[in-house]
């Protein structure tokens, strides 16, 4: 039943767009304090470009031009031979070897890579503001210490190693769960990206415009249905909330900030 | 056709007064302009009202949030909990067929099943638990000076609220407010394409967006047309805003006021 993988498909979402964003988000991070200029360019330019513009009109876009952008490459290489304008009128055609996936493939070929657009398209617009929130932890670890670490003769590439990654956690924390929480309920939004979610299930149950119920053996039930989804949610938020205070609390153990001085006024 | 007559035929088509049928082919800018905007009618609609309900239930739910009394505190923890926990969509997924069921037992609440008064209920709730989150992080932070200096003047009860907690609990609250009220009027637009029918094609302005997207297989038109309509929104709602904010901080050297910034976060 299709209903109850949906909900497996926002389960892997998450747990694969999560450490993914992190992960671009740590890079840009970096590039935007790199020495090297082009470098610091593109991470200040990707943090503003993807921030400044609605995340919707990313999600509608960036499905369709990575897509055509794939297929237009995948052409030049595999039909050398063939002429035709990409553009025709409304339709972007290539040649049928281009085609991604191809054609003849099976439906899971197709389900698959259109869910990988989607991981994509979620992990460069939250890659951006997971950039920002650790561009910003990165400069408030507190001064004194890298310069104790500097001090004492480490380089520029230690000390951010051994200092300053270790210390910036807790303060992109707060940042860092906020967006979690944002990316929970993105989710819904992946139905627009083509993917059959939750949502998709729930316009599909919902938009009926005359429902035929005497075709189940049971009443309306959608409104269960619905309620079974808000308290999904409700119960994901809830999860990370607790979970995200005890990472909080454990970093904050032995920190120079105002957590960590309750927590140890607490254990004295 | 002239544009005049476009005008007086789909301008308040919206309301259902008018012109019944749609333009279904020939579209002509002028008609998408007039039905997008017309539709805007509904979005200033659901926005305006639910704001001003909401205000109300937020300072409510704020001042029960930091109350010492359990009877009170919980309630508004659950309720800003389950209403800022959840994607909006599926409350209104939910909502309408909650209603829906509710209405096959008292009829009285049929009239909740169409948008405009279901969907305002849930923009009404959703709004004030968002706003009154705000409000509660405003409350906790109002300078303990300014509540001594109140209780050196023997203000207590009531008039301690209204002359001192209050006015300083929207000052502070009022640029993260202001934030929130555009993102309402973004919200608004969910309203037609979750399960609330748009009953004889009267829809907001999305609405209509996406019909002649539909239509026109073109979304390059109807949805710019779309933007620039919020965009004209979110400048009329960023001057009003700004001017209450100017009220509020009449006392303050100019300086030191605090500035409305706009940050950008559509989902909710």
């Amino acid at each position: 039943m299709g209903i109850y993988w949906s909900v497996g498909t926002v389960l892997l979402l998450l747990a694969i767009t999560a450490p993914l964003a992190l992960l671009l988000g740590f890079g840009a991070a970096n590039a935007a304090r790199s020495r090297v200029a082009p470098l610091r360019w593109f991470g200040k330019t990707y943090m503003a470009v993807v921030r400044g513009v609605p995340d919707i009109a990313f999600f509608l876009f960036f499905v369709i031009a990575l897509d055509q952008g794939i297929e237009y490459l995948r052409q030049k290489v595999l039909c050398p031979g063939w002429d035709q304008p990409v553009r025709q009128g409304n339709d972007f055609v290539v040649c049928p070897q281009a085609k991604m996936p191809l054609g003849n493939a099976a439906q899971w070929v197709h389900e698959t890579y259109g869910f990988g657009l989607a991981v994509l398209t979620f992990s460069i617009v939250f890659g951006a503001f997971a950039a920002n929130v650790l561009f910003g932890a990165m400069r408030a670890v507190p001064r004194g210490q890298l310069e104790t670490a500097e001090a004492y003769g480490m380089s520029r590439r230690q000390v951010t190693r051994r200092i300053l990654v270790p210390q910036m956690w807790v303060y992109a924390l707060p940042g860092l769960s906020n967006l979690w929480m944002v990316l929970i309920k993105a989710t819904p939004l992946l139905f627009l990206l083509g993917v059959e979610d939750i949502v998709y299930w729930a316009r599909e149950l919902g938009g009926t415009k005359t429902p035929n119920f005497t075709d189940y053996p049971h009443g309306d039930w959608r409104m269960w249905y619905f309620l079974a989804l808000l308290i999904f949610y409700l119960a994901l938020t809830k999860v990370s909330e607790v979970v995200l205070s005890r990472i909080m609390s454990r970093l904050t153990r032995g920190q120079a900030t105002a957590g960590g001085e309750a927590q140890r006024k607490a254990a004295a | 056709m002239s544009c005049v007559q476009t005008i007086a035929d789909y301008g308040l088509r919206s309301l259902g007064i008018g012109e019944r049928l749609l333009p279904r082919a020939d579209f002509t800018l002028c008609q998408q302009f007039t039905l997008i905007g017309s539709g805007m009618i509904w979005n200033i609609y659901f926005g305006v009202l639910a704001l001003a309900a909401g205000f109300l239930l937020a300072t409510a739910l704020a001042l029960g949030k930091t109350s010492r009394h359990t009877l009170l505190r919980k309630p508004a923890d659950w309720f800003i909990f389950i209403f800022r926990g959840s994607p909006l969509f599926i409350q209104f997924f939910f909502a309408y067929f909650l209603f829906l069921s509710l209405k096959g037992a008292v009829p009285a609440f049929g009239l909740f099943t169409s948008a405009w008064a279901g969907a305002l209920v849930v923009l009404f709730f959703n709004t004030a638990a968002y706003s009154a989150e705000i409000f509660y992080g405003a409350l906790l932070s109002i300078p303990k000076g300014d509540t001594e200096a109140a209780d050196a003047y023997g203000l207590s009860g009531w008039s301690r609220f209204r002359r001192v907690i209050w006015p300083t609990m929207l000052r502070l609250a009022w640029p993260a407010y202001t934030n929130e009220a555009i993102f309402l009027f973004h919200a608004t637009t969910l309203v037609f394409f979750s399960g609330f029918p748009a009953l004889q094609q009267r829809g907001d302005a999305l609405y209509y967006a996406s019909y002649f997207a539909d239509k026109t297989f073109n979304p390059f038109i109807p949805y710019p047309i779309l933007a620039g309509y919020f965009i004209l929104l979110t400048l009329t709602v960023i001057t009003i805003f700004g001017a209450i904010n100017a009220r509020l901080n009449r006392h303050l050297p100019s300086d030191a006021r605090k500035k409305l910034r706009i940050r950008p976060q559509v989902i909710r």
